[in-house]
């Protein structure tokens, strides 16, 4: 009996990652070839497991269906305003986090992490009136502002982790070999973090990306893509939401297959 | 090329005060240790000195010029940190470079003094390597050759043996010796490791508390430490400290320890009061028979160490460490007669533990 226990806790454990990959894979998948099938396919039940006809039919109804384009367009754009925001802020915040100890930099720590605890649903009537009286209401500014308090708590936390791993030794290193601060961080904590806060880039990109809420409620008529399918996909048929959330997906898995690979290249092991 | 002067140097981390006005003056080319237990200030002033600490108070000079305010970038020094800080993300070449590269040297210049330092330090076959393919000796070896390749004023290393194996580490102790002769920079070497201390430094500055409590040269700190806590810091086994008082008796003085009494030649000053005698392990001779000026002493361990014998012995109430030849091996509980020898003891006094200036006359008769 106990020369088992280790074997079924084994067995266990595999079925339960088995069955957690399942639950992610499986409704990826049928987005995945239901974006690719003909529309007779895509109707037809019980579904098919495999594409017969592979078609692109419906992908390109999507994008030639009014607004996609230009929702497309506008969600690159607010994605591109979220990541500049936060990484603007974000990493000389986390960077000043890991290296200095000043007074009140737990408790500015944990303020950071609290943001999250308020829910876009409760901020969503002030903060819409707020951009209204702002006037950037139903702009791409207004969203990205909303997207980047969303992303800049972990774009924070997640850049000053990554510069607390780099010893300090490196950078004084530097500084005592001619380098100001400013040089040191440039010339060598900056490579050596890349990895990390490429990280932290890709991670906020995908948060603004596939934001529907906030994007929801603070635009009309410029909406983002994820809102956009939002609004369409009640009147919209089958092969419009299918596509469409193939689109929304496929970018999100296509980045982090990347940004594991460069987070696993990077230098070996030895960035600590 | 530059001498360094520390005047009345303090730092202090919130309530530790890390160093406390601490003066120290190092010659042009001199390599002077900073030897002390963890948490003395050692580093604490290495870094000062090297600018990544801000002192709260007194001056720091390099070759004459007050580098107080500089930042490290411009003081002209190098540093060879405990860790190595070899940067993971370029190759040797490039580490080796880097310093000369902030200086705006020529492509020539660097190459030619890149290669140079890495044959100095035997590295210049690995020059295209990245950090993670070398070992642990070898980054010590890059840290090294990047800290001399500018030619810095001043030479700073903090505990750079202190992450090698014992074995490497001998080896090293040995080649970086030579190396600092070869070079005669300035250098300030910081560690814990007593031995490390003794057998590199021109002169060794034992920190104790945020103060220095001797700077002197290896055997003088050795043989004549400036207190007890010198003398039980540097050396192994470390000094024995005896309780003992001295009287005069008309021709000369009597000290008397708790495992009997000697003739001595000594100083009045010596005379009533609370005193330590204060002798090395190799400067007492073991005999088997009862002899003139001798104290009985029980042997209570032996500990043969190859080159010698460490006997720990009680003389009346105090135990000592004596290094006994290496074939001799008394039973446990015998009595040995101890021969204290003259010109070798050190007398301290009791209260403070500070030695007494007459010492080295103060002899046995």
């Amino acid at each position: 009996m106990s020369l088992r226990a280790p074997w079924i806790g084994r067995t266990l454990l595999y079925l339960l990652a088995f069955a957690m990959a399942l639950w992610v894979i499986v409704p990826v998948y049928f987005i995945a070839i239901g974006a690719f099938s003909t529309p007779d396919d895509l109707y037809k039940y019980p579904r098919e497991l495999w594409p017969h006809h592979v078609s692109t039919g419906a992908l390109s109804f999507f994008l030639h269906s009014t607004g996609t384009i230009a929702a497309l367009e506008r969600s690159v754009m607010v994605a591109a305003i979220t990541l500049a925001f936060s990484l603007a802020v974000g990493v000389p915040a986390g960077y000043a986090l890991a290296r200095f100890a000043f007074r009140g930099s737990d408790a500015f720590r944990l303020t950071i992490v609290s943001t999250r605890a308020f829910p876009i649903m409760i901020l969503a009537i002030p903060l819409s009136v707020t951009f209204i009286r702002w006037g950037i209401d139903d702009s791409l500014v207004g969203v990205a502002i909303a997207h980047t308090a969303l992303a800049l708590p972990f774009a924070v936390l997640t850049t000053s982790s990554v510069f607390a791993g780099i010893s300090d030794e490196l950078e004084e290193a530097a500084m005592t070999l001619g380098c100001s601060r400013a040089e040191a961080v440039l010339r060598v904590i900056l490579p050596l973090a890349l990895p990390g806060l490429a990280a932290a880039a890709i991670f906020v990109f995908i948060i603004s990306w596939n934001d529907v809420f906030a994007a929801s409620v603070l635009t009309l008529r410029h909406r983002t893509l994820p809102a956009q399918v939002l609004t369409a996909s009640g009147e919209a048929p089958l092969p419009y939401r299918v596509a469409g959330g193939f689109f929304l997906l496929a970018p999100s898995l296509v980045v982090i297959f990347f940004i594991r690979k460069y987070l696993f290249n990077m230098w070996g092991r030895v960035v600590k | 090329m530059a001498g360094v002067r520390f005047d009345h140097v303090s730092k202090i981390f919130g309530k530790v005060v890390a160093t406390n006005d601490v003066s120290l003056e190092v010659d042009d080319g001199e390599f002077i240790i900073l030897l002390g237990p963890s948490g003395c200030g050692k580093t604490t002033l290495l870094r000062c000195l090297a600018g990544l600490e801000k002192v709260d108070a007194g001056r720091i000079f390099i070759g004459g010029r007050n580098v107080t305010e500089l930042p490290p970038g411009r003081r002209r020094i190098a540093m060879v940190f405990q860790s190595y800080a070899v940067f993971p993300h370029m190759t040797l070449y490039d580490n080796i470079a880097f310093g000369l590269k902030m200086q705006k040297e020529s492509k020539a210049t660097i190459k030619e003094r890149v290669e140079s330092v890495a044959a100095l330090v035997h590295i210049e076959d690995l020059l295209d390597r990245y950090p993670a393919q070398i070992s642990g000796g070898q980054r010590q070896r890059v840290a090294l050759a990047r800290a001399i390749a500018t030619k810095a004023d001043v030479l700073l290393m903090d505990e750079p043996l202190s992450n090698l194996d014992a074995l490497l580490r001998m080896e090293m102790r040995a080649e970086l010796k030579a190396l600092f002769r070869e070079l005669g920079t300035t250098t300030i070497y910081v560690t814990h490791d007593q031995v490390e201390a003794l057998s590199m430094g021109d002169r060794i500055a034992v920190m104790k508390h945020g103060v220095i409590a001797q700077v002197d040269t290896p055997l003088a700190v050795y043989d004549y430490p400036s207190d007890t806590y010198v003398g039980g810091f540097v050396g192994t086994p470390p000094m024995n400290f005896l309780v003992a008082s001295v009287e005069g008796n008309g021709a000369g003085q009597l000290a008397r320890l708790s495992g009997g009494t000697l003739r001595l030649d000594g100083s009045a000053e010596l005379v009533g009061r609370d005193l330590f005698l204060g002798i090395r392990a190799e400067s007492i001779a073991v005999e088997t028979a009862p002899g003139d000026n001798l104290i009985r002493a029980a042997v209570v361990v032996v500990e043969p160490l190859g080159s010698h014998n460490l006997l720990t012995v009680r003389a009346g109430e105090d135990m000592l460490k004596v290094a006994a030849d290496s074939h001799f091996f008394p039973n446990p509980g015998a009595d040995v007669w101890l021969r204290l020898a003259p010109g070798k003891i050190r007398w301290l006094d009791r209260e403070t533990g500070q030695a007494i200036a007459a010492t080295p006359e103060a002899a046995l008769v």
